[in-house]
């Protein structure tokens, strides 16, 4: 009598689909991640465009997907408690002018946490703002953008003008001392195995090589606590007892009020917290151009925000959305003709997608995909390179298909945007 | 009696928070050693002789124009509950495809004007639209997609002005589309100043005013007194008791945003026809966002974005008198920015105060519910608009989809 079952097993379909298939979420990631990196170096080799996998292009698009990542980490505090921060452009705005400020006296330390103070009083002044006032989360927000452009010129103006340490009412004067920088030892400094493995343009290989040398070389100190922060904003948001609350803030604030969470506390945590991440993200920005300069951010808070959405409210998936949207910038500021050669890309996966939905009979979806990959193979084609206008939204443009086209798939924290009043509800 | 009261809540928050602003304002001044009293007096110093006076006072409308309709296109949105942060796209990709199909025709003057404001209008609206379109078939959520599409704009318009639709020649640091030909330019209004009495002032006054108050009355009128205003009002408030009365909600939120986005085509209307004649890099930009702003303030009535307008048309022209005395101009979008934030406060404020005093006659005596009707005919009710705080429903990306489902 044996009532003890193993679970039930899904009957094995071949070898071959239990290795692609099997093994869970963790062995369909690296399938996914291997078979993109495929699909790229094939897509290099084709188009001849080296830079596509230079670590070069690699260094770069990590250089910039920080400040994103870091941005959509504040927002992803933010929104998980519950608090919709359309701020975290503005608080990154008084992120980099801190760190201008901060770093222009005292180095790169003090950069550091000046940006992330300032940051984090944007942070307060929304949670005052939306968590006691109970002010719209988005109006909240957008008067702090404004507010935010304001005083860092107002502070500019001030401290700038006549400062004979240089700067002017649009930038600050430079940075006292560089940050640190760390490189793998052997593979990618000194011998520079990887490097020399990169120089050989072999197929996948040198890809790879290219790849791994831009992560590990030269990587800047922010870079590495960026990095570092997606498992550990992964931990303490989903594996403890402080996550747990917080996050019950956003899904459903009155339950987890009767059950003795201090729901006002948590969200002004958050929202601090998020403020300072963004701050953060201000400061990666400052290292990048060593001193402050006005309009620095360039709407990185909102491709922060557009990298979390992109992400499903979940920090791999905003890290994933961020190296995606750091890798478009990265490219485009190396080689514009590369950009182009994304195009053979987009039509290889959007011809996959439109084969895919044939065999699910989906006539129309498979139709319109199919047309956008032939639109595609013929831009590749026919042009030449990609107007700067036009690269510049890649990222934003790219938000707008994941959400038309995915937003069923979607799921924001089921109270994020509603004011939450004790008693009123 | 009754209505007073209400008018005066109404009133209370916007007093509030310019009063809050003022203070803010002259704490940041006296922090920086200056006297915030001779700041006020600068700011509040028109000029010394008459036509030092109507030459500010015509700064002060030219710039107000743009920001009431900025306004009004964002006010339209929030009296549904809709954000349309979009403005700022909307108008600058209308104004510039607008300018250079004016540049490329010539056609009998009012005509040849009227091209133009259609081609701005039909292009922001489209622009706008698709905001609207996405909302209630793939259920995203108005705010991102606006604030994706703004940058898509820009880049647009960049992109255009940089290449195709470029009409200087290369090299110049000011990049600009080809010229409107005269037929296309409005009218200024310095005749009926100087016919007033005034001194003649050394700018023109845009004859677009006269259109922006036109559009602000139609839109108050659409507002109040008409069914699809009604419909408009009643989804902002509650979207659901809206639907059951039979409002088809996904009509009408690709309808507000058509209009929203109509009337923010308008914006970059008065510096093009009444000024540059061209679009270029140097044209009025963040327009837009100050529209929220303007909108906030005027507590989303076309009265009060007017007035909000003036305010803060009259707040920009004390920049440059204020650099000539020493102090930061940038205090001027310091002040911007607090009233906009202490006006959301206080607004909330405003509108608690008056839930009380409502919850207090109600348990006295069985009174009639605060809004009924909504029909207050000066001031709106407080807390009507997202402001207020009691917007109810945040569209879920992909919710609406599974509700129809």
């Amino acid at each position: 009598m044996s009532t003890v079952q193993s679970p039930p097993a899904r009957p094995s379909r071949g070898p071959l689909t239990d290795l692609l298939t099997g093994g869970g979420r963790s062995r369909r990631v690296l399938w996914l991640v291997l078979g993109v990196l495929v699909l790229v170096s094939v897509v290099r080799v084709v188009s001849g465009e080296q830079e596509l996998t230079s670590s070069s292009t690699m260094a770069a698009a990590l250089l910039l997907a920080v400040p994103i990542a870091l941005a959509a980490l504040g927002g992803l505090f933010s929104e998980r408690a519950g608090v919709v921060n359309i701020g975290l452009d503005g608080m990154m705005i008084l992120g980099t002018w801190g760190a201008g400020w901060a770093g222009y006296q005292w180095g790169w330390g003090a950069a550091v946490v000046g940006g992330v103070v300032l940051g984090a009083v944007g942070g307060l002044l929304h949670a005052i703002a939306t968590v006691t006032f109970g002010v719209d989360h988005v109006v909240s927000g957008v008067a702090i953008n404004l507010l935010a452009a304001g005083i860092v010129r107002f502070l500019s103006e001030l401290n700038y003008i006549d400062n004979p340490a240089g700067g002017g009412a649009a930038q600050s004067p430079p940075l006292a001392s560089q940050p640190p920088d760390f490189s793998l030892p052997v593979l990618s400094s000194g011998p520079d195995l990887l490097g020399s493995l990169e120089q050989r343009h072999w197929f996948l290989i040198s890809d790879l090589a290219g790849v791994l040398r831009g992560l590990t070389s030269d990587v800047g100190v922010l870079t590495l606590v960026a990095v570092l922060l997606i498992p550990v904003s992964y931990l303490v948001l989903w594996r403890t007892a402080f996550g747990l609350r917080l996050r019950s803030c956003g899904e459903n604030p009155a339950a987890a009020d009767s059950l003795g969470v201090p729901v006002y506390r948590l969200k002004y945590t958050a929202v601090v917290i998020s403020g300072a991440l963004a701050g953060l993200g201000g400061v990666s920005l400052v290292f990048i151009a060593n001193i402050y300069r006005e309009g620095q951010t360039g709407g990185r808070g909102f491709i922060g925000l557009a990298a979390l959405i992109f992400g499903n409210w979940r920090p791999g998936g905003l890290a994933a959305g961020a190296g995606l949207f750091g890798f478009a910038d990265a490219l485009q500021l190396r080689s514009r003709t590369a950009v182009v050669a994304l195009l053979l890309l987009v039509a290889v996966l959007l011809a996959a997608v439109a084969v895919y939905q044939g065999v699910q009979r989906k006539l129309v979806q498979a139709v319109l995909a199919g047309a956008f990959a032939a639109a595609a193979l013929v831009g590749f084609l026919t042009i030449e390179r990609l107007p700067a206008g036009i690269v510049f939204f890649t990222p934003h443009l790219t938000t707008l298909l994941v959400l038309s086209l995915a937003s069923q798939r979607l799921r924001m924290p089921k109270a994020d945007g509603l004011v939450y009043r004790r008693g009123e509800h | 009696m009754n209505r007073l009261r209400r008018v005066g809540l109404a009133l209370l928050g916007p007093a509030m928070a310019i009063v809050v602003a003022l203070i803010v304002t002259a704490i940041v001044i006296a922090l920086i050693g200056k006297d915030p009293i001779a700041a006020l007096r600068v700011m509040t110093d028109l000029g010394d002789t008459p036509s030092q006076q109507t030459q500010s006072i015509v700064v002060i409308l030219n710039r107000a124009v743009p920001l009431f309709l900025a306004g009004l296109a964002v006010a339209v949105a929030f009296r549904m509950g809709l954000f349309n942060i979009g403005v700022e796209g909307q108008y600058r990709l209308a104004t510039i495809l607008a300018a250079a199909v004016g540049a490329a025709v010539t056609l009998p003057a009012p005509l040849h004007v009227l091209l133009i404001v259609v081609v701005a209008v039909v292009v922001a609206a489209v622009w706008a639209g698709i905001v609207g379109v996405l909302k209630v078939t793939r259920g995203v959520s108005e705010v991102i997609s606006s604030i994706m599409l703004n940058f898509v704009a820009l880049g647009i318009a960049s992109f255009l002005l940089t290449g195709p639709l470029r009409g200087s020649a290369e090299g110049q640091s000011i990049v600009t589309t080809k010229t409107i030909p005269e037929s296309g330019w409005f009218p200024g209004l310095n005749g009926v100043l100087t016919g007033l009495g005034l001194a003649e002032p050394r700018s023109e006054l845009y004859g677009f005013l006269l259109v922006a108050i036109v559009i602000g009355v139609a839109v108050a009128v659409l507002l109040r007194r008409t069914r699809f205003g009604f419909d408009l009002r009643a989804t902002g408030l509650s979207p659901s008791a809206a639907r059951a009365s039979g409002v088809d909600a996904r009509g009408m939120v690709i309808k507000t945003m058509l209009l929203s986005g109509g009337i923010a085509g308008l914006i970059g209307m008065p510096e093009l026809l009444g000024d540059v004649h061209e679009f270029g890099t140097e044209f009025t930009a963040g327009l837009g966002f100050l529209g929220i702003a303007v909108a906030l303030l005027g507590r989303n009535s076309p009265l009060g974005i007017a007035v909000a307008a003036l305010l803060f048309a009259f707040l920009d022209r004390a920049a440059l008198p204020l650099q000539f005395a020493d102090i930061p101009s940038s205090v001027v979008t310091i002040i911007q920015g607090t009233i906009v934030l202490a006006v959301v406060i206080a607004n909330e404020i405003a509108r608690r105060l008056a839930l009380r005093s409502a919850e207090r006659a109600g348990s006295s005596a069985a009174a009639p519910p605060p809004d009924s009707g909504g029909s207050g005919g000066g001031g709106s009710p407080p807390g009507d608009g997202p402001d207020g705080g009691r917007r109810a429903y945040t569209p879920v990306p992909g919710e609406q989809q599974g509700a129809q489902a």
